[in-house]
């Protein structure tokens, strides 16, 4: 370790700070390198979705009436699911490393940092889930108009459940065993998301307009967008305090 | 409670040790200090003010090392480096890479960290004292797992900070003997911290 040229060291002042949009592009693109080089846990809740929805057709019914009208519904649950098995990952091995409080202490707003990182946890298990659906879709038999609602209603309600889950993640990471509190604490923020979501569903399916239900879907969008960092921020604060 | 009636002051220029047996709230004092916990009661002053109306400035200020050392392992060395300082400072590529290579890590930079050796990895992360512009440094347990050379290197580089006005704290159980290094002792009588 050789020593540099001595120089005096002041106080930095704020002309030497770095922006804070090349800090969340940093933090975005540390998660996303990380998450394809560990490309089974990347499978895993896409894996889960697929099984899960192709156990109905063996479990309960093969018919297409049955499934054109409970497809939706079960792709939704599934999905919703899924995102829930991989909340629990958001923080915890940033919190076991230590990275974790190196992005706390980062001379950045908290909850912009941490709008990157779920935007990331969304990219690696919100996005696939919306792109293998209407593969899924066309097995439940459903319409082509359907298929297309479900995807869309799916790429707004995805981020939704990463950014809401954000909140239990960090309020239930410095427990041991956090997976039973964590859904206790984030299904019910979940049950709007999800009736909202296969709302505008039956809704399609029935010849109904959509855009009414879509409208409401992108208000939980931008209500989560804004508001969900602040709370995992302070959430986040209060665990690692207590670690 | 860990301490109580405990009160000093961290001045540019100088090295600061902060002691104590096991359990007796060396880490949960730098994690005060480092702004990471905030279950105390009392104050913290920065620059003359309380802390908490400056954060940000304070963030800047400051750079921690923490038990864990903020390595993921499945990143390189390189791209460890380059996440922790994106946000604090502007550094080129080139830089990074040469303050791996004043680490002993020059041929190891595009390994995944999580191959690497415990004394590697806390290397790595001990790469940004050489590059950090943050004047003060709070580094808890930072020569753990590291060898004696890489030791007495950084025990040149605490002193040489404190000598061009860096405020250094740091805990170890190894055993450090620096010229004009204030002591801090918990779980006993202060002395001359």
């Amino acid at each position: 370790m050789t020593a540099e040229a001595t120089v005096t060291i002041t106080i930095r002042s704020e002309d030497s700070a770095v922006g804070v949009l090349p800090a969340m592009w940093a933090v975005l693109m540390r998660d996303l390198r990380g998450a394809f080089r560990q490309r089974q846990d990347l499978l895993n809740p896409l894996l889960f979705f697929v099984m899960v929805v192709s156990l109905f057709p063996l479990g309960v019914s093969p018919e297409p009436a049955f499934l054109r009208e409970a497809g939706a519904g079960i792709l939704w649950v599934a999905a919703l699911l899924s995102v829930l098995l991989s909340l629990d990952h958001l923080f915890r091995h940033d919190y076991d490393d230590g990275t974790l409080e190196q992005l706390v202490l980062q001379p950045q707003p908290l909850f912009l940092l941490l709008l990157a990182k779920t935007l990331a946890h969304w990219v690696v298990t919100g996005l696939p889930l919306v792109l293998l659906t209407p593969v899924l879709g066309v097995m439940m038999q459903l319409d082509g108009n359907s298929i297309l609602v479900l995807c869309l209603t799916l790429l707004i309600g995805t981020p939704v459940l990463s950014f809401i889950g954000s909140i239990g993640a960090a309020l239930t990471l410095g427990l041991r065993s956090a997976g039973v509190l964590l859904s206790l604490l984030i299904i019910p923020l979940y049950i709007p998301v999800l009736i909202f979501g296969t709302g505008t569903v039956s809704a399609a399916t029935d010849g109904a307009a959509v855009s009414a239900y879509m409208a409401l879907m992108g208000a939980f969008l931008v209500l989560a967008l804004t508001l969900a960092p602040f709370a995992s921020a302070a959430a986040l604060r209060i665990s690692l305090s207590n670690s | 409670m860990l301490f109580r009636d405990l009160s000093f002051a961290i001045a540019a220029g100088t090295l600061t040790r902060i002691e104590g047996p096991n359990g007796t709230g060396k880490t949960t004092l730098l994690r005060i200090l480092a702004s990471l916990n905030d279950s105390y009661s009392g104050q913290i002053m920065w620059r003359g003010q309380p802390r908490a109306w400056r954060r940000e400035e304070f963030l800047r200020n400051l750079l921690y090392i923490g038990h864990r050392p903020g390595i993921k392992p499945l990143l390189t060395p390189l791209e460890n480096l380059r996440a922790l300082m994106a946000g604090r400072q502007q550094t080129e590529d080139e830089t990074l890479r040469r303050a791996l290579e004043g680490t002993g890590l020059g041929g190891f930079q595009d390994v995944p960290s999580g191959q690497l050796s415990a004394g590697q990895q806390r290397r790595v992360a001990l790469a940004r004292l050489l590059i950090s512009e943050e004047p003060l440094w709070v580094l808890d347990e930072a020569f753990t797992a590291v060898d004696h050379t890489g030791v007495a290197a950084i025990e040149e580089l605490l002193l040489q900070r404190a000598r061009r006005g860096g405020a250094v704290v740091v805990t170890t159980h190894h055993d450090l003997q620096l010229p004009g290094m204030a002591r801090i002792t918990l779980g006993g009588v202060a002395d001359d911290g």
